[in-house]
C-alpha cells in the first residue's frame, strides 16, 4: 500500500488537468503573442484560466499575474512594491514563520536598506493582532502574513489584520501568502482587506511552475521581469500556457463542493491525531488550546520522542508512507525549523518531528495504514537510541 | 585541423618482454575511453609510440581530455601527419604547421627529430639542422636556442612523417588490466574514492562494495556513492558496485555488544563480507581510504583489530597522507564535490560517544561471541540480498 501524505509539499495532477496540459502541448501550442489562429487559440486559454481565478477571488481578471509559482510571487510582491513605493516608506512588518520565498527576498531588501521587522507567534503558530498593531510606524509600507503555515498549519488572523490595517491606515499594503491556504479557503481579498496575494498552482493539484499573483487594482508595483512586455508589461516571458492551462482547470476542480471536501480534510485530520496518540512519546504540535477547526485542515506535526525524524521519514517510505521532515522545500539545509522553535517545540523534539499533509486525493485507507506503520515502527526504532 | 594525436607512456617503456602486453592493455582502455565521446578514432602501436587518429568529426577538447584520464598515458600531443615526406613537402608542411599553432611567432624554439625510416636520405640530426634553417627563413622573428627553448618541435620520419610541439599532461601510472583486480571499501566520504583511484592508477581494476543501513542512511545517501562510484570509473573503468543491506547486523551488534566496540566490530563485519565478495568476484586484494589516527576507528590499534580478519591483502594508499592533502587529491580528480553532500548523518545513531580508540583484539574476538547464535546467518542473508550496480563514467 502506498500512502502519499506529503501533499503540503505538493500534489498529484488531476487528471482533468493531465489532459488539457497534454492538448495545449499537442495541439494548441502556439505563442499567445502570435496573430494567426494558434496564438489565439494558446490566448484563450489564459484567458480562460484568468476568468476562472478571478471568479474564484471575486476579482477583476486584471488583477491576476500569472508567474512561475509561489516563489516568484513572493518575491515580486516584495520587490516590485518596495521599488514602486519607495517614497511611501522602508519599513515592513512580517512574522518569525513565514516560508523562506518570503524571508529570503526580505532579507534582500534588508540589504537594500530597508527595514523589516519579524514578530514573533503564539504556541499555537499564530501572530497576536495586538503585535502587528504595535509594530506599525510612520515610515510602514507593507506587512506580510501567511495564511496557512506550511510546516505546523495554523491559520493566522488575516482577515482581522486586513481590518485593523486598513483602519489605520489605508497606504499601507497587505500582502498574503496563500499557498497552503488557497483551494482551502474561499479567500474574497477584498473582503479580508487583502492588497496581493500569492498562489502556487502544484499545491493543489495543478502543474509546477505555475502560480499567480493577485495584486488589487490600484496597487503601485513594478515588474521585476523585463522583455517582450507580456501580461500588461507586468511579466514579460512567452506565458506558460500549459502551466496556466493546467492551473485554471485545477482551481475550478479544487472549488468544486468545496465545503464537504474540507470536510473530509478535517475528518482525517482528526483521524490521524487520534490514531497517532494513542501511542507513547507523540506529541501534535500548534494544536494545543485550540479547536481543530481553528487550524489548517490537511497538515499535521508530530514530533516521536528519541526518534530523529530523517530515520523515521526513511522507515515509513519503506512501507510506502511518504512524508516530510521540516518543509520538504527547505530540506536541503539540515538546519533546525525556525517555526518550530518560534512556537516552542521542546529542544529534543525539534530534530524529532514529521509534518503529515493530505489533500482531496487522500484516502480514508491510507491514513489508517499510516498509522499502523507509525506504530509498528515505534517500538523498533526506539530500541535504538543513541546512548 | 588535427586529425590524429601521438600519445606516449612512461614506465611501460622499462618493462622488457612484457612489454607487448603492458602497450596492448594501453591500446585498448583508450579505446574504451574514446568509445564514450563522439567521433571514431583509431589506435595504432607503433615503435614505441601509439597514435591515434581521428576518422571524421571529433570534439578536441573532448578528445584530449578522454585521454589524459587513462592510466599509463604519460603525455599527449597534437600531431599532424604528413604523407608525403619528400623533402621538398616536408619543410613546407612543418612550416605551415607553425603557421597554423603560433599566432605569434616570436619565440625561441628548437627542431628534435627521430627517423625510424633508416632509408630516408637525412639523418635525424641533418633534419634538426636543415629544418631549424628552413623556419628561421620562413619565419625571421623566431630565433633558435638549444638549451632553453620556448617550443620544441618534433618531426618524426616513420612510414609517413609526423610533426608535433604541444604537450598535454596525461594521468600517468599503468595501464589498467595490466594487475589484476581489487575490491574497493566505497562509504560515500572522501578518502575511499580517492584510495580507490590511486590503486587502480597502479593498473587494478576495480570493484566496489558499499554497506547501506536503511531508514539510517538516506536512499540519497546511497545515489551518492553510486554518483561516487561513477565519478572514479571516469578513469577505472566499468565498476560493479555492491550494495549491502547491513541495518540487521549493525542492529544486532548494536543490542549484543558493548557499544564503544560498535564501530571495530561493524568494520570487522564489513572487512568480512568485502573479502567473501573479492574471493567471489577474484579479487586479489581489498582497498580502504584509511589513514592513521584519522578518526577513532582508524588508530594503529583499531587498524590492527581490523585487519585481525582479513586474509587478503588490503591496500591503504592514504594510510600516511593528511586529510588536507586527501582533500586536494580528491578536489583534482573531481570527487569532492560529491563526497562532501551531508546525507550521512542519520547513521550517527550508531557511534558511540566514547569509542574505543585502543580496542584490544582478544577482548573484541569475546565480544564478538556474543553474536554467534545469529551472525553467520545474517551475513550469509546479507550476501544473498546483495544488489549489484554497474556504473561506467
Amino acid at each position: 500500500m502506498e500512502a502519499y501524505l506529503d501533499n503540503a509539499a505538493t500534489t498529484p495532477v488531476f487528471p482533468e488537468v493531465r489532459d488539457i496540459m497534454v492538448t495545449v502541448l499537442e495541439e494548441d501550442f502556439g505563442n499567445p503573442s502570435s496573430k494567426h489562429t494558434k496564438g489565439i487559440a494558446a490566448e484563450r486559454y489564459i484567458k480562460d484560466a484568468r476568468d476562472i481565478i478571478a471568479g474564484s477571488l471575486k476579482c477583476q481578471p486584471k488583477e491576476i499575474i500569472f508567474t512561475s509559482g509561489g516563489t516568484e510571487s513572493n518575491n515580486m510582491a516584495f520587490i516590485g512594491t518596495a521599488i514602486a513605493n519607495r517614497r511611501a516608506g522602508k519599513h515592513i512588518i512580517t512574522t518569525r514563520i513565514e516560508h523562506a520565498s518570503v524571508h529570503e527576498p526580505l532579507a534582500y531588501l534588508e540589504e537594500m536598506g530597508y527595514e523589516v521587522t519579524y514578530l514573533p507567534v503564539d504556541a499555537a503558530g499564530r501572530v497576536p493582532l495586538e503585535e502587528v498593531e504595535a509594530a506599525l510606524r510612520e515610515d510602514t509600507f507593507l506587512v506580510s502574513v501567511m495564511y496557512v503555515n506550511n510546516e505546523i498549519g495554523s491559520v493566522e488572523p488575516i482577515k482581522e489584520i486586513g481590518e485593523m490595517l486598513h483602519g489605520r491606515n489605508p497606504q499601507i499594503l497587505f500582502h498574503v501568502d496563500a499557498i497552503q491556504a488557497f483551494g482551502k479557503y474561499k479567500i474574497i481579498p477584498k473582503k479580508m482587506g487583502i492588497d496581493m496575494m500569492s498562489v502556487s498552482g502544484h499545491k493543489i493539484h495543478g502543474p509546477k511552475g505555475a502560480g499567480f499573483l493577485y495584486v488589487r487594482d490600484g496597487v503601485k508595483i513594478r515588474p521585476i521581469l523585463f522583455g517582450g512586455g507580456q501580461q500588461k508589461g507586468m511579466r514579460s516571458g512567452t506565458e506558460n500556457v500549459p502551466g496556466i492551462a493546467g492551473l485554471g482547470l485545477a482551481v475550478k476542480l479544487i472549488y468544486q463542493e468545496h465545503a464537504a471536501k474540507r470536510e473530509q480534510l478535517y475528518a482525517w485530520k482528526k483521524m490521524l491525531i487520534e490514531g497517532l496518540q494513542r501511542y507513547e512519546g507523540v506529541t501534535i504540535n500548534g494544536i494545543d488550546g485550540i479547536l481543530l477547526e481553528e487550524t489548517a485542515p490537511h497538515i499535521v506535526n508530530v514530533s516521536f520522542a528519541s526518534i530523529k525524524s530523517e530515520v523515521m521519514l526513511h522507515a515509513l517510505a519503506e512501507k510506502g508512507v511518504y512524508v516530510s521532515s521540516g518543509s520538504a522545500c527547505s530540506s536541503n539545509h539540515p538546519e533546525l525549523s525556525g517555526t518550530l522553535q518560534a512556537i516552542g517545540v521542546r529542544k529534543d523534539l525539534l530534530d524529532s518531528t514529521l509534518r503529515f499533509s493530505f489533500s482531496v486525493m487522500t484516502t480514508t485507507e491510507q491514513i489508517r495504514y499510516a498509522v499502523e506503520a507509525v506504530g509498528e515502527l515505534l517500538p523498533v526504532l526506539r530500541k535504538f537510541v543513541r546512548q | 585541423m588535427y586529425q590524429a594525436f601521438l600519445v606516449k607512456y612512461a614506465e611501460i617503456g622499462i618493462k622488457g618482454k612484457n612489454r607487448y602486453k603492458f602497450e596492448n592493455a594501453l591500446c585498448s582502455q583508450i579505446r574504451h575511453r574514446l568509445a564514450k565521446i563522439e567521433g571514431e578514432f583509431e589506435v595504432t602501436r607503433e615503435q614505441g609510440r601509439i597514435f591515434v587518429e581521428a576518422k571524421g568529426d571529433f570534439d578536441f577538447e573532448d578528445a584530449i581530455e578522454a585521454m589524459s584520464r587513462v592510466f599509463g598515458v604519460s603525455a599527449i600531443s597534437p600531431v599532424q601527419m604528413i604523407e608525403d615526406k619528400s623533402w621538398d613537402n616536408l619543410v613546407k608542411e612543418v612550416g605551415d604547421f607553425v603557421e597554423a599553432q603560433y599566432e605569434k611567432r616570436d619565440f625561441t624554439f628548437k627542431v628534435k627529430s627521430r627517423r625510424s625510416d633508416k632509408h630516408y636520405p637525412l639523418t635525424s640530426p641533418e633534419i634538426c639542422v636543415e629544418i631549424g634553417g628552413c623556419l628561421l627563413e620562413r619565419f625571421p622573428e623566431l630565433s633558435v636556442d638549444v638549451h632553453n627553448p620556448d617550443v620544441f618541435i618534433w618531426v618524426e620520419v616513420r612510414e609517413k612523417a609526423y610533426v608535433y610541439s604541444k604537450v598535454y599532461t596525461g594521468a600517468c601510472g599503468m595501464p589498467l588490466g595490466t594487475n589484476g583486480k581489487a575490491m574497493l571499501l566505497l562509504s560515500g566520504g572522501i578518502d575511499s574514492p580517492v584510495a580507490g583511484y590511486m590503486i587502480a592508477k597502479r593498473g587494478v581494476f576495480i570493484d566496489a562494495v558499499y554497506f547501506h543501513a536503511p531508514p539510517y542512511t538516506s536512499e540519497r545517501a546511497k545515489q551518492k556513492v553510486v554518483d561516487l562510484a561513477k565519478l572514479i570509473s571516469r578513469y577505472t573503468g566499468p565498476i560493479r558496485l555492491h550494495v549491502v543491506n547491513f541495518t540487521d547486523i549493525q542492529m544486532y551488534i548494536y543490542e549484543q555488544c558493548p557499544h564503544e566496540e560498535l564501530t571495530i566490530i561493524m568494520r570487522r563485519y564489513m572487512m568480512r563480507i568485502a573479502q567473501t565478495l573479492a574471493k567471489e568476484n577474484d579479487c586479489l586484494g581489498l582497498i580502504t581510504g584509511e589513514s592513521i589516527g584519522q578518526v577513532a576507528s582508524q588508530t594503529m590499534h583499531s587498524l590492527a583489530a581490523t585487519n585481525d580478519v582479513c586474509e587478503l591483502p588490503v591496500y591503504r594508499p592514504l594510510i600516511g597522507f593528511d586529510k588536507q592533502d586527501i582533500v586536494s587529491f580528491s578536489e583534482k580528480i573531481g570527487t569532492y564535490e560529491t563526497s562532501i553532500q551531508p546525507f550521512e548523518d542519520c547513521c550517527t545513531i550508531f557511534v558511540a560517544k566514547h569509542p574505543v580508540t585502543r580496542p584490544e583484539i582478544k577482548i573484541i574476538r569475546r565480544s564478538e561471541e556474543k553474536l554467534s547464535e545469529k551472525i553467520d546467518e545474517m551475513v550469509q542473508e546479507a550476501l544473498n540480498t546483495i544488489e549489484i550496480i554497474e556504473v561506467d563514467g
